[in-house]
């Protein structure tokens, strides 16, 4: 599961030029940290890029992994909000299989987790959930009394709040 | 003005010629020919030294910096030429030695697509590079070249690549020469030291009584020796250096404890068991200094001054530390501190000097020590002397003391065999005026030897001395102490007369196989004028170097002198090698 305690969620602000995602995964694996998560998109500036990494392995050494991500040459900070008062979100696509028989029960449960139906046909639904990784999770045990067909996580995003900067 | 339109490599030449270059090192082949061709049709005072391999050019770039602090260019080919100098760049990392390597690449539309020649150096030299690019456009070349420069000398320094696909290289120039940086993400912390942080220090320092300094490769680099010695002095403190920080405070002083480790003094090994406090100074607590990372000055305050701040509590968890360089560090340090009731330490290090004092036989078959010590002795301790790797390094890092930054050069972190030559090619260039030797092992000698040819074509008078054992000395003896003596894998059978191989070349040849010829030979070695000699000595085959820490175990564990036959069997070390 990807909302393991142990995983440590980091948020890098990098140069988008080419080879940093390789030069920071590299970084990690070579330490035996395994990346959990990733989500990478462009800054509010286009000439840089915001990662969001999910890293799992022993907490002791990642405040000095996190030095040697942040001595990168593109990158320009990485911190570590694990602890932090921040709004963590991910979103999730679930796509089940069910009729007309358990419809009605499948769409209780997603109201229930603020999903929206996304695709619908008679054999099958697409639910859309936002939230935190722990709440996907509960979902996912919940609506596993359906069958899963597939389903795909983006990945969670973090924002610090208030006047803190991420 | 001539309106004649200047190509990639002409714009790269000029750009070098800004930087300062002196030296390229370097081998050709088809993706570099417009860079060539523009060493011709560029007007330069860059000189190209040709090598016989790659993985030369490279440990001839790192004994170039290392011997003068400035860094220079390596120029290879795709594919292959690029991935020969991959251990060079390895080398030159670990160590924290600048240097711009320029590698040629497939044209950009071919890349990826297993063209002639073509390898990924960009990806494949990542992790041992501190930065590297890729070029898209000629336009990007003085842009690149300057950051990579600057990347490759400020902070920490390292090696920088530079992959330059040949259209990139032959194709028009059409932007700006004096384009500025844009490195967002690189910020040097070469300035002032913390201020606050440099207080508490010194007045931690201040209630020491056994104090140790321990200078490391960064007081080298960041020009700190003198700085270094006034502090000691003032403090009455003694200092160790590790092995590549050697150089940085003179080993004939009185209180310098020499260089400390798996096989540094023991009385260095000693005082780190002894101490109250730990001035680390620009080293990262290699393993092969601390042993058990647990025990190391288990009780003694750690104080950690380093210019990467990813060093700090990398190994050892210091309870104070500095972000700084270290010159800034010890300017800042030295006004706030007075001298230090260590009388009584400084009495119980000299016991120990007294005690266990590095020694060797100079009867029975020649040995290594003999001859590194005469060359010590004759040369008046002013060489630069550099090293390969191997029981010799040890042994010459023991005897051949170092007063001075910058004369002693050896792959420390890397432990490159094949790097002695090359690299004191490299440093005979940039310090031409100085006598250079290059102690070498027979095994890592034949690993670059090909660089005789180098040596021969610019009649650079480097001093050879290949310390042969006919064995991979420090393999071998790791096998004799901890696996029962079964030796595998190190017997060097087959050796060349090293003495007609250099004739081969042209090159002044001497044998040296008597203890009673060890002085008449060396002089004659120093005093030869005419170019490089090489002096083959046939030295005992079985000998060990003591002190030694087993890797891993606690510095306590030092076997300070050969142990007797018979006597209790040793434990296989845990520690890596």
């Amino acid at each position: 599961m990807i909302s393991n305690k142990k995983i440590h969620t980091l948020s890098v602000y990098v140069a988008n030029k080419p080879g940093v995602l390789a030069r920071i995964a590299q970084t990690f694996s070579r330490r035996g940290y395994n990346i959990e998560s990733l989500v990478v998109s462009p800054a509010m500036d286009g000439h840089f890029s915001r990662m969001t990494i999910g890293v799992s392995g022993a907490a002791n050494g990642l405040a000095q992994i996190i030095q040697q991500v942040s001595k990168l040459i593109d990158v320009l900070h990485c911190t570590d909000h694990t602890f932090d008062d921040a709004v963590v979100k991910e979103m999730g696509l679930i796509k089940i299989s069910v009729d007309s028989s358990g419809r009605g029960e499948a769409l209780q449960i997603a109201e229930h987790f603020g999903c929206k139906t996304v695709d619908l046909t008679e054999t099958s639904m697409i639910l859309q959930v936002v939230g935190d990784p722990a709440k996907i999770d509960a979902l996912v045990e919940m609506i596993e009394k359906f069958k899963i067909i597939e389903l795909v996580r983006t990945g969670k995003v973090l924002l610090a709040r208030g006047a803190e900067t991420t | 003005m001539e309106k004649k339109v200047m190509d990639g490599a002409q714009t790269l030449i000029k750009c070098l010629e800004a930087e300062g270059v002196e030296y390229i090192f370097g081998y050709s082949g088809g993706s570099v020919i417009p860079i060539f061709d523009a060493m011709i049709t560029t007007p330069t005072k860059i000189k190209f030294v040709l090598v016989r391999h790659e993985q030369g050019a490279a440990h001839m770039a790192d004994g170039y910096a290392r011997a003068t602090g400035r860094p220079a260019v390596v120029l290879v080919t795709s594919g292959p030429g690029a991935t020969n100098v991959i251990t060079g760049i390895m080398t030159a990392h670990m160590d924290s030695v600048p240097m711009v390597c320029l590698t040629g690449q497939s044209v950009s539309w071919m890349i990826g697509k297993d063209a002639f020649q073509e390898a990924d150096i960009f990806g494949i030299t990542m992790p041992v590079v501190k930065h590297s690019y890729l070029l898209k456009s000629s336009n990007d070349i003085p842009r690149t070249i300057r950051e990579a420069f600057h990347i490759a000398v400020t902070g920490r320094p390292g090696p920088v690549l530079i992959d330059i696909p040949k259209d990139v290289s032959a194709g028009a120039f059409s932007g700006d020469l004096n384009a500025a940086m844009e490195l967002p993400g690189y910020t040097t912390r070469a300035g002032a030291a913390d201020a606050d942080a440099v207080k508490e220090i010194a007045d931690i320092i201040q209630k020491s009584q056994r104090p140790v300094i321990l200078a490391g490769h960064g007081v080298l680099i960041s020009g700190a020796h003198k700085e270094l010695c006034r502090l000691a002095e003032k403090l009455n403190a003694p200092v160790t250096t590790t092995l590549l920080g050697k150089g940085a405070f003179p080993e004939t002083h009185p209180l310098s404890l020499g260089w400390l480790g798996m096989h540094g003094t023991a009385y260095a090994n000693k005082a780190m068991c002894e101490c109250d406090l730990l001035l680390n100074i620009g080293s990262r607590f290699d393993d092969r200094i601390i042993g058990d990372t647990n025990f190391f000055c288990k009780d003694a305050t750690v104080i950690h001054v380093d210019i990467d701040p990813s060093e700090i509590g990398k190994m050892i968890y210091p309870q104070y530390h500095c972000i700084a360089d270290a010159k800034a560090f010890i300017d800042a340090l030295t006004p706030l501190v007075s001298r230090l009731n260590t009388a009584e330490w400084l009495k119980t290090i000299d016991g120990w000097k007294q005690k266990y004092p590095l020694k060797f036989k100079r009867l029975g078959n020649l040995k290594m020590q003999h001859v590194i010590d005469e060359f010590y002795k004759l040369s008046d301790g002013k060489a630069v002397v550099v090293t390969d790797v191997g029981q010799h390094q040890m042994w010459t890092a023991q005897f051949y003391k170092t007063d001075e930054p910058n004369n002693f050069i050896s792959s420390g972190g890397a432990g490159t065999m094949g790097f002695g030559l090359p690299a004191a090619i490299g440093a005979q260039f940039g310090r031409p005026k100085d006598v250079v030797i290059a102690f070498c092992g027979d095994g890592g000698f034949q690993m670059t030897e090909f660089e005789l040819a180098t040596v021969a074509l610019y009649k650079l008078p480097i001093k050879i001395v290949v310390l042969n054992n006919h064995y991979l000395g420090m393999v071998r003896q790791w096998q004799e102490l901890f696996y029962d003596d079964r030796t595998s894998g190190v017997d060097l059978e087959g050796n060349p007369d090293f003495v007609k191989l250099a004739d081969a070349y042209g090159i002044k040849g001497f044998n040296l196989r008597r203890p009673g010829d060890v002085k008449r030979i060396v002089k004659a070695a120093l005093a030869y004028n005419d170019g490089p000699c090489l002096i083959n000595c046939e030295v005992e085959k079985t000998d060990n170097v003591f002190p030694m820490i087993p890797a891993g175990k606690r510095i306590e564990a030092m076997i300070i002198e050969a142990p007797k036959a018979g006597g209790k069997k040793l434990e296989k070390p845990t520690g890596s090698t």
